[in-house]
């Protein structure tokens, strides 16, 4: 997705792409930069006058075709503290109902010459299509069980402000792996800073292929947790509860479910993630969502910097920048 | 039951047979604590615990109770058709020390506290080993997962969707998949519902008779299916119930791939065919339906050959109200517990099937795919004894019959060979006098 215009074949420039579709493909130094340029973000946000002036006159087009309070709202606000017109479209019940395709969609978005998408559905590889046929930068927010990039980045930034480092840390995502796009974005980007990666969940809710993911395989919890210096928790759907992938919440929560018996195989400091919404009682117990090991809401707030990060740094390379 | 400790137990003079050992040999077998001590030629130079009792086997057989993997009672929901009492007394007379109960009960058997329920019956009015099975499926329907983990850690032995095969495929692939996790076999009735949609066996006998015929290729089918699945899962599993000689050659292939799979086969498929239906004599309907001589032929050589792991009674007490209806609205099932090991010795008469096999596929082999450790005679093992004697003629009389059912396919049949005295746990549950 490298773009053509000369800038951005440079090779000074620290993220010489004009999208982000994922973490597949990037190089671990430009995870790193996104990842550095997020931490001065955190600082923008910290203080009392938070906007910057990056994306001035620039226009910002939230694309969900699929609802997402959180994630729409942090894109948002992260384009908004950069001074961009941030536009949210929300196509689950519109357009998309009467039968407009996605190839429709884009033509209509580029008649309106936005400068950045940021796009979520609910397809595998539907914002892959939509890049290929707008103009402007997209953003990858989600799509299917494919990958949500902006969702490792913050973890990783999340890990990295605590820890100190990736690298060699163990991580343990536990849950729906097999439908999860934050599953599969974190096993690549933790993979390419080094990070041990083991995934704990029933065998139902592993997509095949997983022992060639680079990933250690685990189906008891308790021996998946063991030493992990981060527990990553995954959220489960609702139609998956009862009887088609696991047989019901009670009994996913005795085996799956992170309560302070089981956190305590992993280590005295291991710190406890969740990509949010939560079920508290089905994949985690509320003393553990809510107590001193969680980072849980510290993930929202460097979600937003993330974002500005990977919005700054697709804007350094539009054209007339 | 008394709670008190049975007196030890000597079988002395007794031809002792220990499958798990391929031992048979005379000897004695010495039972003290409710475990062995010692059985086998070993045993008879051994002196004899303090207080025992002791009992002369002039010559009979003992070996291991009889463990059946595949039993229906009424309890819950038809008591009258058969209790975990009457049904464990008549799996005493016959030999039988541990009953694996199906989960097609009403209600069934998909939760933990109706595991518990079944459990505490048993200890409380069961003389012999009751081994719950549970549900695969939620209320059997084959289509959302039960509890397999909370259903385990509540006591069931292993899990069966009953006499009903789970219909969709990627429902299957799942419990397989996940029923690996918890290292749980998987037992499924093995009939494509569709294409078995009759009432017995298809072919000319069905055609003359004027019923809908169930083709075995609705079995293999369905046995091929679940053997891929297998593949995918890489799960533990028994086809419980086979019938025809397709269905053996479909599972060597399979345990030739490598496959965790085991086969059972009820001891009327064993023992009758097709042609004893007669004038449609509804005590011999079931599932699967009896088949053709050729069949029954090639369940007896893939037992002899091992392909064929397991012989079940496939116990299935019917009332007259089930039963006493022309053939197409009567229901399946004929009980089975007092006469499996009778029947099960013709095989061993007709010198198709030898001795020590024949006992293994009701004693060694279901234990180990259960992972109990009965089942043998080891030292150390549960003292669950028969002494039979594999000649003594006697012939089934419905009046003595111990099911409250009296639905047997052998009402009035001459056997040769019975059980002579049951021991469970080292306590005498049967004494045939």
């Amino acid at each position: 997705m490298t773009s053509m215009t000369a800038k951005n074949t440079h090779r000074d420039n620290p993220f010489p792409h004009r999208h982000l579709l994922g973490i597949e493909g990037l190089h671990p130094h430009e995870i790193l930069g996104l990842l550095d340029r997020a931490e001065e973000a955190v600082e923008v946000s910290r203080q009392v006058h938070k906007r910057k002036h990056v994306l001035e006159g620039r226009t910002q087009i939230n694309l969900f075709f699929e609802n997402s309070t959180r994630t729409q709202s942090s894109f948002e606000l992260a384009g908004k503290r950069l001074g961009a017109d941030v536009m949210n479209m929300a196509l689950s019940q519109s357009s998309v109902k009467k039968g407009e395709t996605l190839i429709d969609t884009a033509a209509t978005l580029n008649a309106m010459h936005p400068d950045l998408l940021v796009v979520r559905h609910h397809a595998a590889g539907a914002v892959h299509l939509l890049a290929r046929k707008v103009g402007c930068s997209v953003v990858n927010a989600g799509d299917g069980p494919h990958e949500h990039p902006t969702q490792a980045l913050l973890d990783a930034l999340t890990i990295r402000r605590h820890k100190g480092k990736i690298a060699r840390l163990t991580v343990a995502i536990c849950g729906d792996i097999a439908h999860s796009r934050v599953a599969r974005s974190n096993i690549i980007l933790l993979n390419a800073l080094g990070a041990r990666v083991r995934v704990v969940a029933p065998s139902t809710l592993l997509p095949s292929g997983i022992a060639q993911m680079g990933v250690e395989v685990f189906r008891d919890m308790r021996e998946g947790l063991k030493g992990a210096d981060i527990v990553m928790m995954l959220r489960l759907q609702r139609e998956r509860m009862n009887g088609a992938f696991i047989p019901s919440v009670r009994e996913y929560y005795r085996y799956y479910g992170l309560d302070a018996e089981k956190l305590s195989y992993a280590r005295e400091d291991a710190l406890v993630m969740h990509p949010g919404p939560m079920n508290r009682g089905v994949e985690i117990d509320p003393s553990i969502a809510d107590g001193p090991q969680s980072l849980i809401r510290e993930q929202v707030e460097m979600g937003v910097a993330v974002r500005m990060a990977v919005l700054e740094a697709l804007a350094a390379n539009l054209p007339n920048n | 039951m008394a709670l008190d400790t049975p007196k030890p137990l000597v079988l002395s003079n007794a031809r002792v047979i220990d499958p798990a050992r391929n031992l048979d040999a005379p000897g004695s077998v010495i039972i003290a604590d409710g475990t062995i001590l010692a059985a086998g030629p070993e045993a008879a130079n051994q002196g004899t615990p303090y207080g025992a009792e002791l009992v002369d086997c002039k010559g009979a057989i003992a070996c291991p109770g009889l463990i059946d993997m595949c039993v229906s009672v009424g309890e819950p929901g038809a008591e009258h058709r058969e209790t975990l009492a009457s049904a464990s007394q008549a799996a005493a007379a016959g030999g039988v020390t541990t009953i694996c109960t199906m989960p097609d009960t009403d209600p069934v058997i998909d939760d933990p506290a109706l595991v518990d329920f079944i459990l505490r019956r048993a200890r409380d009015t069961a003389s012999v080993n009751v081994l719950p099975l549970a549900a695969l499926t939620k209320g059997l329907r084959g289509e959302e997962m039960s509890e397999i983990g909370l259903l385990q850690e509540a006591g069931a032995i292993a899990f069966t969707n009953g006499h009903k095969s789970v219909k969709n495929a990627q429902v299957m692939r799942r419990m397989m998949t996940y029923a690996r996790d918890f290292d749980a076999l998987v037992i499924h009735h093995t009939e494509d519902p569709d294409l078995a949609g009759g009432v017995m066996n298809a072919g000319l006998n069905a055609s003359w008779k004027g019923l809908s015929g169930v083709p075995r290729e609705a079995e293999i089918i369905m046995l091929e299916r679940d053997l891929r699945l297998v593949g995918m899962s890489g799960g533990k599993y028994h086809a419980n119930l086979l019938s025809t000689g397709e269905s053996a050659d479909v599972m060597r292939s399979g345990k030739k791939r490598g496959l965790d799979i085991t086969a059972g086969v009820s001891i009327n498929h064993l023992t009758h065919n097709e042609n004893d239906i007669g004038a449609y004599r509804t005590f011999f309907k079931m599932s699967p339906p009896l088949r053709d001589e050729d069949d029954r032929q090639a369940m007896i050589a893939a037992v002899a050959d091992g392909t064929i792991d397991i012989i079940c009674s496939n116990h299935d007490p019917q009332d007259v109200e089930t039963k006493r209806h022309p053939w197409a609205e009567a229901e399946d099932g004929a009980i089975g517990l007092e006469t499996l090991l009778s029947a099960a010795l013709r095989l061993h008469h007709s010198e198709q099937v030898d001795l020590v096999t024949l006992l293994a596929a009701m004693t060694s082999r279901p234990a180990d795919r259960l992972g109990l450790e009965s089942g043998r005679l080891n030292k150390g093992a549960p003292a669950d004894v028969i002494v039979f004697d594999p000649d003594r003629p006697w012939v089934l009389e419905k009046s003595a019959i111990r099911s409250r059912s009296k639905n047997s396919p052998f009402e009035d049949a001459r056997f040769s060979g019975r059980t002579l005295r049951t021991v469970v746990a080292g306590r005498t549950v049967y004494n045939y006098t």
